[in-house]
């Protein structure tokens, strides 16, 4: 058993890409000590059970699996005397002082306190509760995730036929995932009108399977008493609610939900931090800097990416700063810049920026609200047009990612807004 | 005739209210053995209800309801303790949006009275809006301190585990079939797993206790399934709601669509109430959820839809008389506690009562002077202090393992229920005990995880284990391949 | 007779979309795509469809019951289906490294499968 220190420079909560990402960055940056602090029996966070191909190209310029791209994070901050790792460990509580309450079989209760402390708690599943699909409570409704841990990591599969409600690439994954494993998927549905998937898992899990694909459908109700024995599905009006008289029955034993993904910020609210309420994250600045000076965060538990890549570099982001504060080393002197995101731009972060004065390059990640083509993203503060953009295609699913330049920093004034100019 | 088993007294039905007289009567110096049908105590009506320990007030002056309702309410207070039952007594408020409402509390105020409800008062607006800030409707409301809410599963096991630890005997699975009479009177019960004898039956089958009756030749009433149903909601959004229990002013077939906190702080709201033919049926409609949701408005018109958790139902079960129907059946050996219907909850440990006191006359049995009252206390981690956490874990490893990140339920907790006399045999039965899968994500992350800990503790594969009845089987092997072969 | 088809490239999450020209069943040319892989893949996608194969095979002696396998090259897509019904009947013993071959030159297909996380 490891002995830890009372005081690290900084504690992460969170042992998934965010956080080994984290780690590994606060280390390049000078930090001398460093604790991770992750629930599972080992590190890597859900990329453990996401068996598919497909991450890391941006990160680590290849195409690797998420137990691959665990073990690029793994390799990252393992055998490094700063970086020290507890699995098995849950934290309880993060108070405002920094420390960090937690416990676990070996160790028993934790207390540790960071300088600077970093939340990358991830996300979790919406449930059926939360979406109030009508019917019996029968065994064989899942999470998608819940499913894919079964069927990668423990080796059992959820039921034989197969329904998946929701098209985000969770639910699409699984339905290849479970044909490959000999089950019948019977169906995709939808509630909205278009796919919240990447496109490359519409055409590999779906087509290549010949999976029907129902837009604007929903379940109306879950038949079977003790285990689902069926489902019925209707057609959804532009409001999403079911069209009386368009109700069809599917057979199948197991229904997989993939119907959203939300910040899992239990710890966060325990230290009020400010939230985002349509990122459901707490609201950062450029740096990943929380409202509460010292506490940083990064990845999912912000706001939900589209690829594990773009969560190594925010990461990377918070655990840079993070180091840099640990070491006195960040310069207090900065403007206060709000972001809002407006017209079409559904979600941006960061949602301030705390711009030094000789300026800093800052990336902004968004989220249009829905499907467009051929549109303008526009960066403005004031009258100062600061950056714009063609897209050809901009989807819900797929998060944008802009550069600021430091040498347009200047033109910032108080507020930054972002938005899509549909006339171009 | 082969007996799987002897007693003298046999209790058909796992309910609170079957739990409740069980315990009664192993106070006595009497064999008594609780059948089951489901694979845990308390699936049926008392695992979806309103979770309410009501003051009294609502039932006619006179009836089995408001008598037992008045007495049942003051045995809780003692029971909280003894059975270490989780409790919170919140007090209840009937609120009146408009004066032809505030007419029916004076109503229920003059009826609460000649019940015997204790410290009864209508409040005017401002009283209503110190307790409750967001019953921005109200413009008075009926105040019934001694109401609280409780964990009507819990209630249940630590009934049923009471009576365990004084000698009484609870089998699951076991479904009655059948009465075997000699001379007209019951002298065994027929069973899926045999025939057990005995000198005589409680009868306190829920919404299945008229066949019960039946089957043993009495026909004196008809239970009907009444339908509820109920949206949960998450803990963070509980102050944007009540603090306590607030009904509507009643309507006519029930208490109303009320807006109740829980006694582990999340909020609900519900019930409606819809007559049905099928006692197994309790699914969730569209149409009910709809109308739960226009109807909790009227209280509290800004209701934070978003942060529903999960939504249930389950059917009450009423009496064709609407009174509970209660003692000595016209056959003989026979005794009815059924139609137990809202307060039916509150009034089980009055009904359990009068119920042994029925069966003693017709025995006879003595009292035992060694009846243990007090159950051992339950371990609840979140509840425990850092240092009390420190030392449990110390002690015992398994509790420094969160399972329910939701609830910070830990592995610890989850084996002890397995273990514990009545134990958790299905992910729901954990569920219920220890809250693991009761959160926010409704299982997402703990229930493979509890399905891996039930398999490993009972000894079985995870393809064998159970959500919760019968053929409720969660997870299956992968398709068997030969190794290796094409 | 030439034909145009508008397909998506899923070589990387960018998933461009691509109106390829196929002239006597040949690819002639593709728009569409940012980067060569893409006109690579509407050649294969036109010719011989090809695709990644993610799986587990079971694992004897290991942490963790499985072992996520990866295919260390594109199989045909029809035989897709068929490689994962061969892995599904495939036990090694652990220890496994990362990259390590758990089925060589599978169904005679000329592709390994290999480990794609270390299993202790």
């Amino acid at each position: 058993m490891k002995e830890l220190k009372d005081l690290y420079d900084i504690v992460i909560v969170g042992g998934g890409p965010a956080g080994l990402s984290a780690a590994y960055s606060a280390w390049q940056n000078g930090a001398k000590s460093v604790l991770v602090i992750e629930r599972d029996r080992e590190l890597g966070g859900i990329l453990q059970q996401c068996i598919h191909n497909g991450f890391g190209l941006h990160h680590f310029k290849e195409e690797l699996t998420g137990p691959g791209y665990a073990h690029r994070c793994i390799e990252l901050v393992k055998d490094k005397s700063e970086i020290e790792c507890l699995t098995d460990t849950m934290v309880l509580s993060v108070e405002k002082d920094k420390t960090v309450v937690a416990v676990s079989p070996d160790h028993g209760l934790i207390k540790v306190k960071g300088k600077t402390v970093i939340l990358t708690m991830g996300c979790r599943e919406r449930t059926r509760g939360a979406i109030r699909i009508p019917g019996e409570r029968p065994a064989g409704v899942f999470t998608a995730g819940a499913a894919q841990r079964m069927v990668n990591m423990e080796g059992y599969i959820p039921g034989h036929k197969i329904v998946i409600l929701g098209s985000g690439d969770i639910g699409l994954i699984m339905a290849r995932r479970m044909s490959l494993e000999g089950c019948k998927v019977q169906a995709v549905l939808e509630i909205c009108p278009f796919s919240n998937g990447l496109t490359r898992n519409i055409v590999q899990c779906l087509n290549d399977y010949n999976i029907p694909l129902y837009l604007s459908h929903t379940i109306v109700k879950i038949h079977g008493k003790d285990r689902v024995n069926g489902i019925t599905v209707a057609k959804v009006d532009e409001k999403m609610r079911p069209i009386p008289g368009t109700e069809f029955d599917i057979d199948c034993d197991t229904v997989l939900l993939s119907v959203g993904l939300i910040p899992e910020n239990e710890l966060s609210r325990g230290l009020d931090l400010k939230m985002h309420p349509l990122t459901n994250g707490p609201v950062v600045d450029q740096h990943r800097q929380t409202s509460l000076p010292g506490f940083y965060a990064a990845g999912n538990v912000v706001h939900v990416h589209d690829l594990v890549d773009f969560v190594s570099e925010e990461a990377e982001i918070a655990g840079k700063f993070a180091a840099l504060e640990a070491q006195g080393k960040l310069d207090g002197n900065t403007k206060f810049v709000t972001v809002t995101a407006e017209k079409g731009v559904r979600t941006c972060v960061p949602q301030c920026l705390n711009l030094p004065e000789a300026g800093e390059q800052v990336r902004l990640f968004m989220r249009v609200a829905n499907p467009e083509r051929k549109v303008k993203l526009v960066v403005k503060s004031g009258d100062n047009v600061i950056l714009q953009r063609m897209l050809p295609v901009a989807k819900p699913s797929e998060m944008i990612a802009v550069d600021i330049p430091a040498a347009k920093t200047e033109l910032i004034g108080s507020s930054l807004t972002v938005f899509l100019d549909k006339e171009a | 005739m082969d007996f799987i088993k002897e007693a003298d007294v046999v209790v058909v039905g796992g309910g609170v209210v079957g739990c409740a007289i069980l315990r009664e009567l192993s106070k006595y110096d009497v064999k008594c053995v609780l059948l089951e049908k489901e694979p845990d105590v308390a699936c049926g009506t008392t695992k979806a209800n309103s979770a309410i320990l009501h003051a009294g007030f609502d039932a006619p002056t006179g009836s089995n309801k408001a008598i037992m309702n008045v007495l049942g309410n003051r045995l809780y207070h003692q029971l909280e303790d003894e059975l270490d039952l989780d409790i919170k007594w919140t007090g209840s408020l009937v609120v009146a949006t408009n004066d032809e409402e505030v007419e029916t509390l004076k109503e229920l105020l003059e009826r609460g009275k000649n019940n015997g409800v204790p410290d009864l008062a209508i409040l005017n607006r401002e009283e209503v809006l110190a307790k409750e800030p967001n019953l921005t409707t109200a413009v008075a409301a009926l105040w019934a301190p001694t109401a609280g809410v409780c964990w009507p599963f819990e209630a249940a096991l630590r009934f049923a585990q009471c009576a365990m630890q004084n000698g009484a005997e609870v089998i699951r699975n076991c479904r009655v079939t059948g009465f075997v009479k000699e001379d007209g009177k019951i002298i065994a019960v027929e069973t899926n797993l045999g025939v057990i004898k005995t000198k005589c039956v409680v009868n306190a089958a829920g919404v299945y206790a008229d066949e019960i009756a039946h089957l043993a030749g009495d026909d004196s009433f008809k239970i009907h399934p009444r339908k509820g149903e109920y949206i949960l909601f998450d803990k963070t959004v509980c102050n944007d709601l009540v603090y306590g229990v607030v009904f509507p002013t009643p309507a006519k077939n029930s208490k109303g669509i009320l807006v109740c906190t829980t006694t582990h702080g999340n909020t609900f709201i519900g019930p409606n109430a819809n007559d049905m033919d099928d006692k197994e049926d309790t699914s969730v409609t569209a149409p009910g959820m709809d109308q739960i949701i226009a109807s909790a408005r009227k209280l509290i018109p800004n209701l934070p839809m978003g942060a529903a958790i999960t939504e249930f139902a389950g059917l009450r079960a009423v009496s064709d008389n609407g009174d509970f129907v209660l003692g000595a059946s016209c056959v003989e050996g026979l005794f009815n506690a059924a139609g137990m219907q809202s307060p039916g909850l509150t009034a089980a440990p009055a009904v359990a009562e009068e119920i042994a006191e029925a069966v003693a006359k017709y025995l006879p049995m003595n009292k035992k002077a060694d009846f243990k009252a007090a159950l051992p206390k339950q371990v609840h981690f979140t509840r425990l202090t850092d240092s009390e956490k420190a030392d449990l874990i110390a002690k015992e490893p398994l509790f420094g393992r969160v399972i329910c990140r939701c609830e910070t339920v830990t592995e610890g907790e989850i084996v002890a229920a397995i273990k514990a006399p009545c134990g958790a045999t299905t992910v729901d039965a954990v569920k219920r005990r220890t809250r693991a899968g009761m959160g926010r994500c409704q299982g997402g992350f703990c229930g493979p995880r509890v399905t891996q800990i039930l398999a490993r503790e009972l000894g079985i594969s995870v393809a064998d284990v159970l959500k919760e009845r019968k053929d409720s089987h969660l997870y299956y092997e992968k398709t068997d391949v030969k190794g290796g072969q094409e | 007779m030439s034909e145009t088809r508008v397909m998506n490239c899923i070589m990387c999450p960018m998933g461009c979309e691509m109106t390829v020209t196929i002239d006597d069943g040949k690819v002639v040319d593709v728009k569409g795509n940012t980067c060569p892989r893409g006109a690579k893949y509407a050649h294969d996608e036109v010719t011989a469809p090809k695709r990644m194969l993610t799986t587990t095979v079971r694992v004897e002696g290991g942490m963790l019951p499985l072992l996520p396998v990866v295919s260390e090259t594109v199989l045909p897509k029809e035989k897709v289906l068929d490689c994962a019904a061969y892995l599904r009947g495939v036990t090694v013993k652990a220890p496994v490294k990362t990259g390590d071959v758990i089925v060589e030159d599978i169904l005679g297909l000329g592709v390994n499968i290999i480990a794609s996380r270390d299993m202790l």
